[in-house]
């Protein structure tokens, strides 16, 4: 047993978890955010992709002790109160999702993307760049469209910040 | 259409939830003093249980039980079924062996389970699971169908001799021969549809609640039909009575048809909750997944078929062993006859065929229904028999197929399908016209001075959908009804409730199906909720498969609207005091014809609850149920050509375009039908290229993870280009066809036509992998 | 996952006093193996120690000829570093073809060498580059280091702290990807060093881990092109042969990737 600090999606947090906790599990069990998902065993669908310290990272592949002491970000800290934040709003707006099981993760990856690339996406950047996660229903064809679309909205975003 | 209505490209409404993390899936739900479950499973794919040593497991901290097959024995709990009987040519009924949810006596497949383990923890759970000392004598096992069905072939079950479950046929033997005997060429081929794993990304999964004072059980459970759960749970395995088991399949992350049947996991954990009373949690995590979700596909085919001197079409003649796998699984049974064989007309005027199907019993995970189910395996065989023939005859494949289609509907094929409507060379001309077909040549030649090989191919697919009217599939042998029910309630202030037996992991019913509702009383489907998947909701219902929540669903909906307008407009001539044939419904407003008297939806609603003047005799209330029960299946159909360069050095298959054109009848929602063929598409592509469940010679698994079983991603794939054609299904009120499985249906004998069409070799398997492309590339040159 | 204890040391003599107390005890970098077999209960260390926030070992430095990488800087970084792209771009490139972001995010040259997975990619720059893996007790050459499947020379509780590469005048890496794991199916990484010498590693095709392809090394000395292999033979004697790649397969890779490695 440990106590863990985090600050996850802009709140200070602690808890107790056994040594063996990976992050996924104490987010989704004792935190309650669910948001962020287990596909598989072997740290390849990204599923359970969230940021830590700013980048995507896979949260099944991550002990809670590693974790100690960041900042994480989840699907559900990504909004700002009722407002999507533009990758959100461009999965929706080009149906870039169908069972929403990968989606949480596939836009914690998107976002990140977009923060490594900035606007020089192009289609098969983003193709190669979603190699770590998996989609079983959408064929992936709108979910590049979402992520260029958003990566548009974003640059758009930034300059009017 | 109005915005919202029939045809508008209307974002989906739960995408809120979903985008923000705050889908509810079954792992996500969190009860009072849950306990967890970890199934300890067979490493072995034959073998007897001696013995099962629970003492070291009972010791572990946090471990609350450990609970065998003998148990569950004991306790009576029933076998799981096959809900479709199936006759052998001789008239014979299908043979089956007992599957106990747990196995007391004999495994026969790895990750079979034997014992459960009940743990305070997840990791507590695994921790006792790993303590249980398992007694395994190992059996021989025949982990392929030419393993099982060879002389002295290790047996597994006493009930069906030879590992046969049925020798099947379908349509006229005489006839057939006959043909081939008058044919002018004939064109013969031997293929394996590979099998594969489902792999909807979220893992099943079940919690099981028991109470012990109402005796009363509630199970959340990642199901396509949590009605048809409920009854097999009660009525078959006895595990809980009908009333007392409410079954809730919530957000469900993908299904394929992996999530139709009853799996022995939710039933084990219903029964434990009880033998514990503490809710039980089970989630499957992938390994467990790739050992006991339900596979699909693995056929292995001869096929040959006879055209005249003008290449007309005479006789198809099949011979196909399917692989059930080592229990017959809930829907097994029809997929590799009524599901596949009757497809074997394909898009085409074929006189006379005979298919025979021999079901075999391996030492292999259970087979079933898995996206397009038996339809996929039709159409692959069927394509490529014909772009075979088309090679070996030298002529254009297109005008090969042209040249046999089906003009004229209704159309009676041999093999019991009534194709209702369709227009094949329409889709044919849409695709050739999108690829640009006819610049094809120019592009391969200059490919080729580039040093690449680049190819076309074909593939001209049709389905049958909705999995329809009862009484047909009753005469087949199926075990249940196919229709859908739906309840409308309009509440008193005029916001409507849609409940449906229809069930959404997926494919956007709470937007679509508010689309339809939306459309006929010119409301915004904001005003529309859609109520599924919790059997204490919604009364009774079928589900969602074979693409048919468009075609039967919709169609309940509609019929159920129809009985509410009807009784609404009485309401609404009542107070307008006009005559209900001249009321008319629109913007939401009841208007009577050619004047502006109008009453608004929830002035209608409210004075049908408030019931202080309604027409005399009239009920309270306005809330209207149907069930619908549809007069055929439906066809839809469509054209799909890829073009594709092969790089030589190594193997590797890149796509430089992929289109399909599809007459799916009418659209609900384009953006939605779209997003289904895409994903359809991306599985049929990873057939053809990718996946594939391979069990060595003892029955292990050798792709059961991520590791070696290749899952598409984003950059295997192209950006697909879709066209849509249209013919009306006249079967039902508004001539949907269904969409959800035609991607994976056409897709993959498109793909393996373009590659052997580029490497100029017709010998190649799926999936094709860069190492088989390159070993066939050799064995050309 | 069995139970086990995190420690998170500050230095490297802090890691290995720690490591030295516990023989059941292992170093943890990015996790992205370890944490992964751990999962499936393939491995049970009694305690893992997290050498991921060490400052020592994290950084990438030049110096003259010689490009310093070390132990425990991730792939995201190294990818990323001015001097890698400068010194030797095809470690660069390599390591932007290895795993996917979230990987490369945690991932650690260190864990890789460690590891010597028969299909990761780094020893595949290591051994062809003949680097010079150093540890907190020795230095050890890259022949000498890489001793079969998932073995090395590393002695019970001897962690690296950094590898050196020379500074070749040209290399290329090549990667044809497993199409599950996305590992090398093979992956070629060729180098003419300064002094004339051509160096050539394979990985992912030998059933014994990285291997050099004297073969290739002897054509490219003599002509540095592509078409120089076009004759040359590779057996396929000793190549790995499974599912997704036949031992014939993977010799015709060697050389097609070779080829490509060429640029
Ligand atoms: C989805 C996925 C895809 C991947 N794809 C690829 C790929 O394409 N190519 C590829 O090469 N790899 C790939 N990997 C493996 C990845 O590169 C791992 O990160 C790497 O193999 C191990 O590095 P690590 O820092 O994560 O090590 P860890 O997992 O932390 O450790 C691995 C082993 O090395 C030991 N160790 C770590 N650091 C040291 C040290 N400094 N001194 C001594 N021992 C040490 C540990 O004790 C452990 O035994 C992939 C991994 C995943 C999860
Ligand atoms: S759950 Fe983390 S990668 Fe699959
Ligand atoms: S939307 Fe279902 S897995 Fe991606």
């Amino acid at each position: 047993m440990s106590a863990i600090k985090l600050t996850v999606n802009g709140k200070s947090v602690s808890a107790d978890a056994e040594d063996r906790t990976l992050l996924v599990h104490l987010l989704r069990d004792q935190l309650g955010l669910t948001g962020t998902h287990v596909g598989c065993d072997t740290s390849q669908c990204g599923a359970c992709t969230v940021h830590i310290d700013g980048r995507a990272v896979k949260s099944c592949t991550v002990l809670v002790g590693q974790a100690n002491g960041s900042k994480i970000t989840t699907i559900e800290g990504l909004s700002r109160g009722d407002e999507l934040h533009p990758m959100q709003a461009a999965f929706r707006d080009n149906h870039g999702l169908q069972c929403g099981y990968c989606t949480p993760g596939m836009i914690m990856s998107a976002v990140d993307m977009v923060h490594r690339h900035g606007g020089k996406l192009d289609e098969a950047t983003v193709r190669q760049e979603l190699e770590g996660n998996i989609c079983r229903c959408t064929g992936y064809h709108n979910i590049v469209k979402s992520v260029l679309d958003a990566a548009g909205r974003m640059k758009v975003a930034n300059a009017a910040e | 259409m109005g915005v919202e209505g029939i045809g508008a490209r209307v974002t989906r409404k739960e995408d809120k939830r979903f985008v923000t993390g705050k889908g509810k899936y079954v792992d996500d739900v969190r009860v009072h003093g849950m306990t967890y479950a970890h199934f300890v499973r067979s490493p072995h794919a034959h073998a007897k249980v001696k013995g099962i040593d629970i003492s070291e497991a009972m010791k572990k901290t946090g471990v609350v039980a450990v609970l065998t097959g003998k148990e569950i024995v004991e306790d009576k709990i029933g076998n799981l079924i096959c809900g479709w009987m199936i006759h052998s040519k001789d008239g014979s009924p299908m043979k089956m062996g007992a599957w106990p949810a747990m196995a007391p006596e004999t495994v026969r497949f790895v990750g079979q389970a034997v014992a459960v383990v009940i743990g305070e923890t997840r990791n507590q759970a695994r921790d006792g699971a790993d303590a249980v000392i398992v007694d395994y004598e190992e059996l021989p096992a025949a982990a392929s169908i030419k393993a099982a069905i060879a002389p002295g072939a290790p047996q597994l079950h006493p009930e069906a001799p030879g590992n046969v479950v049925y020798d099947w046929a379908i349509g006229d033997e005489k006839a057939t021969s006959d043909a081939f005997a008058k044919a002018a060429h004939k064109v013969s081929f031997e293929l394996t549809n590979n099998r594969l794993v489902p792999n909807a990304m979220e893992p099943r999964a079940a919690i099981a609640e028991y109470d012990e004072a109402e005796e009363h059980f509630t199970l959340h459970t990642t199901s396509q039909n949590p009605h048809v759960a409920r009854l097999v749970l009660s009525a078959f395995y006895g595990v809980a009575q009908e009333h007392k088991l409410r079954v809730i399949a919530p957000d469900v992350g993908g299904g394929f048809g992996s999530k139709i049947f009853i799996y022995p996991e939710e039933m084990v954990a219903l029964w434990a909750s009880k033998k514990v009373n503490r809710p039980v949690k089970w989630t499957s995590d992938r390994t467990e997944a790739f050992l006991t979700d339900a596979h699909g596909r693995d056929h292995v085919s001869k096929a040959e078929m006879a055209f005249d001197a003008n290449h007309k079409m005479l006789g198809l003649r099949v011979k196909t062993h399917a692989n059930f796998g080592a229990y017959m699984s809930l829907f097994s049974s029809s997929v590799p006859t009524y599901l596949y064989a009757t497809l074997l007309s394909g898009q085409y005027n074929i006189p006379a065929i005979y298919a025979e199907v021999m079901g075999v019993y391996t030492n292999t995970t259970p087979v079933d229904a898995y996206r397009g189910a038996g339809r996929p395996e039709a159409s692959y065989l069927l394509e490529r028999l014909i772009e075979t023939a088309a090679r070996q005859f030298k002529i254009d494949p297109a005008e090969l197929r042209r040249k046999n289609f089906i003009t004229s509907f209704p159309h009676q094929t041999p093999v019991i399908m009534a194709y209702d409507t369709g227009d094949f060379n329409a889709s044919l001309d849409a695709a050739l016209k999108e690829i640009d077909y006819a610049g094809f040549p120019a592009r391969k030649a200059k490919a080729k001075s580039e040093g690449k090989l680049r190819g076309i191919g074909l593939s001209c697919y049709i389905e049958a959908c909705g999995i329809a009217p009862s009484k047909a599939v009753g005469s087949l042998g199926a075990g249940v009804g196919l229709w859908e029910s739906a309840e409308v309630r309009v509440n008193p202030v005029g916001t409507i409730e849609i409940l449906t037996g229809s069930h959404s992991h997926g494919q956007g019913h709470e937007t679509t199906f508010a689309q339809v509702v939306a459309d006929r009383l010119g409301i915004s489907i904001n005003q529309v909720s859609i109520v599924h998947g919790d059997t204490d909701k919604v009364q009774f219902g079928m589900g969602t498969y074979g693409s048919r929540s468009g075609a039967v669903g919709i169609s309940a909906i509609v019929k159920a609207m129809e009985k509410m307008e009807a009784k609404a407009k009485k309401i609404a001539a009542h107070h307008l005091e006009a005559s209900e044939q001249d009321i008319v419904i629109e913007n939401g407003e009841f208007k009577v014809t050619g004047t502006d008297k109008a009453m608004a939806l929830a002035n209608v609603a409210l004075s049908a609850y408030t019931a202080h003047n309604l027409p005399d005799g009239m009920e309270p209330g306005l809330k209207e149920s149907a069930f619908y029960d549809p007069s055929n299946f439906t066809f839809p159909a469509g054209s799909y050509i890829c073009e594709v360069e092969v790089d030589a050095g190594t193997g590797k298959t890149t796509f430089i375009n992929f289109v399909a054109a599809d007459d799916f009848g009418r659209l609900i929602n384009p953006m939605i039908v779209e997003g289904q063929v895409h994903g359809g598409i991306a599985q049929g592509i990873g057939q053809a290229l990718l996946e594939g469940a391979v069990y060595d010679d003892s029955g292990q698994l050798v792709t059961a993870s991520y590791m070696d079983y290749a899952m598409p991603r984003a950059d295997d794939l192209p950006s697909f280009k879709l066209q849509h054609t249209t013919t009306l299904c006249p079967g039902n009120p508004l001539g949907i066809k269904g969409c959800g499985e035609a991607g994976a249906i056409g897709s993959s004998a498109a793909v393996i036509n373009a590659i052997t069409d580029a490497i100029g070799n017709n010998k190649l398997e799926m999936p094709a992998t860069p190492d088989r492309v390159w070993h066939a590339i050799q064995a050309r040159a | 996952m069995y139970e086990t204890t995190y420690h998170r040391p500050s230095s490297v003599d802090e890691a290995a006093a720690l490591s030295a107390r516990d023989a059941e005890a292992k170093y943890l970098a990015g996790g992205h193996t370890l944490i992964p077999v751990m999962k499936q209960r393939l491995a049970s260390p009694t305690a893992v120690i997290d050498i991921g926030r060490i400052p020592a070992l994290i950084g990438v430095e030049v110096s003259g000829d010689m490009l310093t990488i070390k132990a425990a800087t991730t792939y995201f970084d190294i990818m990323n570093s001015a001097d890698v792209k400068k010194s030797i771009p095809a470690i660069a490139h390599l390591t932007s073809v290895l795993g996917d972001p979230q990987v490369r995010a945690r991932g650690t040259i260190g864990g890789s060498i460690a590891n010597n997975d028969p299909a990761a990619d780094f020893p595949a720059a290591v051994l062809a580059l003949g680097a010079t893996v150093k540890t907190n007790k020795r230095s050890i050459a890259a022949n000498d280091f890489f001793k079969g499947l998932f073995t090395t020379a590393l002695n019970d509780g001897e962690l690296i702290t950094a590898i050196s590469f020379p500074v070749p005048a040209k290399a290329g890496y090549s990667k044809m990807r497993h199409p599950a794991s996305r590992f090398a199916l093979t992956g070629v990484f060729v180098a003419q060093m300064k002094n004339g010498d051509v160096r050539v590693a394979a990985t992912g095709a030998s059933q014994n881990g990285v291997m050099r392809v004297p073969g290739i090394e002897t054509a490219l000395k003599a002509n540095w092109s592509a078409s120089a292999l076009e004759n040359v033979k590779i057996s396929p004697n000793g190549l790995i042969a499974d599912i997704h790649g036949s031992a014939e397969y993977r010799a015709n890779l060697i050389k097609v990737m070779a080829q490509r490695a060429l640029g």
